[in-house]
């Protein structure tokens, strides 16, 4: 985790609002050890004052909260123009669940139990501060080029041919070039599927794209991640 | 509560009171307009007769004079059952005719009266009633009396009233006594019915509701409770089932975490293996956290509750998404994933379905692999080789078929329905990593649809068929959303 940390934004500031003492001061603390800020609100009142004054890059709001519930503040929120991306957590993971949430203003949402690995994935990927090449035509990393209106990629001088899911993988995995990104990420932004599968489907469609960006070239930019996801980057920066 | 009590307490008792009250009014008032009416026929039966001798010796009186009248009436007077005549003078002196005395009065005003008389002929001394006209003749003032006994009218009136008397004394009697019989009947069978219930509140579930042979309404709600009742106890079974497979299947994994995490405490390690416990740890966790999730969900879409987010689309989109993204995997398996696809309108949850769909994939990875070559069988029935799984969705009927074929060893007829309960892992892929709970789910969502899973034999090998209802074309509560799908059915 620390190896992915402060790449990007180091002074990144997240606001927590978790009533369970236990798991916001986990949150906080391990948020404050890959460099973040991270400000903690006990309810949904304290914590949409908090949000409301505080400039905050992500919001982490669980749905459960004494004196105004996670979705009604999201409300309020987005009522008021602010538009602080929002991840939700809930102990309620089911799809339907996922979609209330969704539709209530949140950016993303994460069922509880999570790991810190992915919610940390997810806030990165959320935060303001990483539109990063979002709106660009072409992605780069290193010598790896991506043209998203021709669907031409390239590698150095290479042309590759890539199938269209192994593009749209390799797409979203640049767009967050410098980000981790999880197996779930993945399942649920290329292939739109949001349950769990018991196999590691995606590792092996990774492996796959890895042996065409990667293979014969002397500096991988593909990273797997331990314990959390992929990663693309240029190995030295 | 007394038996008695309990007894007029009961509903079927109370309406045969009701009942018993509107029939006694209806029969007195039938024999009250009875008796009036033939009261009133009697009356004018007799004011008729009456009217008409008086025209007919009016009459004679006219022609003959008073010895005329005076013979009439005598003749008259005589015969049997005779009217009553009297003719008397202007001093009021009784003169002819067969009445003995009369009350006072009577012969002061013309016209209809009714008086009490005594016949001359007669030995007793009762007066009776008789309706009389009184008619002055012309001339003389003579004042002549017709009259007729009212003994018959009164005769008959005290038998309506006897019979009045009797019927409704026939008709509470009986009414009070059917009452009490139905009342008593109904309140055994409720009495058996709550005996029974009370049983089964105390904890016997295999108890059921008598239910008799007539086929009544009671005996109707009777084996509708006792359906109610199997329905209960195969829940309560299942449920028992699924705790103690829940205690099984959670318990392992968490046994094993904890002696994990206590070895790595007691033995003195270097960082590397205290690391590599916690990775262990966390990766058991996982696993637990995906069997809790598998449980849930097969836990709500049995009950229903999934039942929102559902919309029309094409099944085979859906194989098509699995296919595509389990093809790799399929691959690296060493086998070859294969699709075949036709327009397969449904409606339903989405992503329910395309997790079905996985988990049969998955297990056809896992366990769909031949045992061993065997090459006389290639290309026997579809054409199919050793290694592949078939992914295949299509319409038949008012059915959509999504069915994953595979030719391993496939699942013994036996087994098929055991394999699709929850944590049922048969002992050919105990060796395979798996939570047992992939057929469930697939189960429980076909269910949802108000469809099935089916397990059948591919020869060799295994074909697991989601059977789920086509989405009508055109079906009024798809119209609205459905108009981005294109209608290429037939």
């Amino acid at each position: 985790m620390t190896a992915t940390a402060p790449v990007i934004a180091p002074q990144m500031r997240i606001l927590i609002i978790e009533d369970d003492r236990e798991s916001a001061d986990y949150l906080v603390k391990a948020f404050r050890e890959v460099g973040y800020v991270a400000d903690l609100a006990g309810d949904g009142e304290e914590g949409l004052s908090m949000a409301e004054s505080g400039d905050y890059d992500v919001l982490v709001v669980d749905r459960m909260l004494p004196k105004r519930d996670g979705l009604s503040l999201i409300g309020m929120l987005r009522d008021k123009g602010n538009r602080t991306p929002v991840l939700i957590l809930s102990a309620l993971g089911q799809v339907d669940d996922r979609i209330k949430g969704l539709r209530a203003g949140g950016d993303d949402y994460l069922p509880k139990p999570y790991s810190f690995a992915e919610l940390l994935a997810r806030v990165e990927v959320l935060s303001r501060r990483n539109v990063g090449p979002a709106e660009e035509t072409t992605y780069r990393v290193g010598d790896l080029e991506l043209d998203r209106l021709s669907h031409r990629v390239a590698r150095g001088k290479d042309e590759l041919t890539l199938q269209p899911r192994e593009f749209r993988l390799l797409e979203y995995l640049m767009k967050h070039a410098g980000q981790v990104v999880t197996r779930t990420m993945l399942l649920e932004n290329v292939w739109d599927y949001h349950f769990d599968p018991q196999t590691n489907v995606i590792d092996v469609h990774i492996s796959r794209l890895r042996s065409k960006i990667d293979k014969g070239f002397e500096r991988p930019l593909l990273h797997t991640i331990r314990g959390a996801g992929y990663m693309i980057r240029d190995g030295i920066r | 509560m007394t038996a008695f009590g309990k007894l007029i307490r009961t509903t079927a008792f109370r309406l045969t009171l009701v009942y018993l009250f509107l029939f006694a009014l209806f029969a007195a008032s039938l024999l009250a307009y009875f008796a009036w009416n033939t009261r009133r026929m009697i009356t004018e039966q007799i004011t008729t007769t009456v009217s008409a001798e008086i025209s007919e010796i009016s009459e004679i009186y006219g022609r003959r004079g008073l010895r005329g009248l005076f013979v009439t009436i005598e003749n008259r007077a005589l015969r049997p059952g005779a009217n009553l005549y009297l003719v008397t003078t202007p001093t009021g002196q009784m003169i002819a005719g067969n009445v003995g005395s009369l009350a006072p009065g009577v012969m002061g005003t013309t016209g209809w009266s009714e008086t009490a008389y005594r016949r001359l002929d007669e030995e007793d001394n009762a007066y009776h009633r008789a309706l009389v006209n009184v008619t002055e003749l012309s001339g003389g003032g003579f004042r002549l009396l017709i009259g007729r006994d009212l003994e018959e009218r009164r005769r008959l009136f005290g038998i309506v009233a006897k019979a009045a008397q009797w019927s409704i004394l026939v008709v509470v009697v009986l009414g009070i006594a059917g009452g009490i019989f139905v009342a008593r009947r109904v309140l055994q069978r409720i009495d058996a019915m709550t005996g029974t219930a009370q049983r089964i509140m105390a904890g016997d579930l295999s108890g059921r509701l008598p239910v008799g042979r007539s086929g009544d309404e009671l005996d109707r709600l009777a084996s509708n409770l006792n359906a109610m009742l199997e329905r209960i106890e195969a829940l309560m079974v299942g449920l028992k089932e699924v705790s103690d497979n829940i205690a099984h299947d959670l318990k392992t994994p968490l046994t094993r975490l904890r002696n994990r995490a206590e070895e790595a405490l007691t033995k003195s390690g270097c960082e590397a293996d205290y690391r590599a416990a916690l990775e262990r740890t966390i990766e058991e966790s996982d696993g637990l956290i995906r069997t809790f999730n598998a449980l849930l969900m097969i836990a709500r879409a049995e009950s229903g509750q999934a039942r929102g987010n559902m919309d029309s689309f094409d099944a085979a989109a859906v194989a098509e998404g699995i296919h595509e993204l389990y093809e790799p995997l399929a691959e690296d398996g060493g086998m070859t994933l294969r699709l075949k696809t036709s327009f397969a309108p449904l409606h339903g949850n989405r992503e329910l379905i395309s997790q079905a769909l996985a988990n049969l994939v998955e297990n056809a990875i896992k366990y769909g692999k031949p045992t061993e070559p065997k090459p006389t069988e290639k290309g026997s029935v579809v054409s199919l080789d050793a290694k592949q799984i078939l992914i295949e969705a299509r319409r038949e009927g008012d059915q959509v078929l999504l069915s994953v074929t595979d030719r391993g060893p496939g699942i013994p007829e036996g087994e098929r329905k055991h394999a699709m309960e929850r944590f049922v892992r048969l002992d050919t892929s105990r060796s395979q990593p798996g939570s047992g709970l992939g057929l469930s789910l697939a189960s429980a969502v076909a269910t949802l649809h108000g469809g099935e899973l089916r397990l059948g034999d591919a020869h060799p090998g295994l074909i697991a068929t989601l059977v789920l209802p086509a989405r009508a074309a055109g079906s009024d509560r798809l119209a609205a959303p459905s108009a981005d799908v294109p209608q290429k059915v037939a």
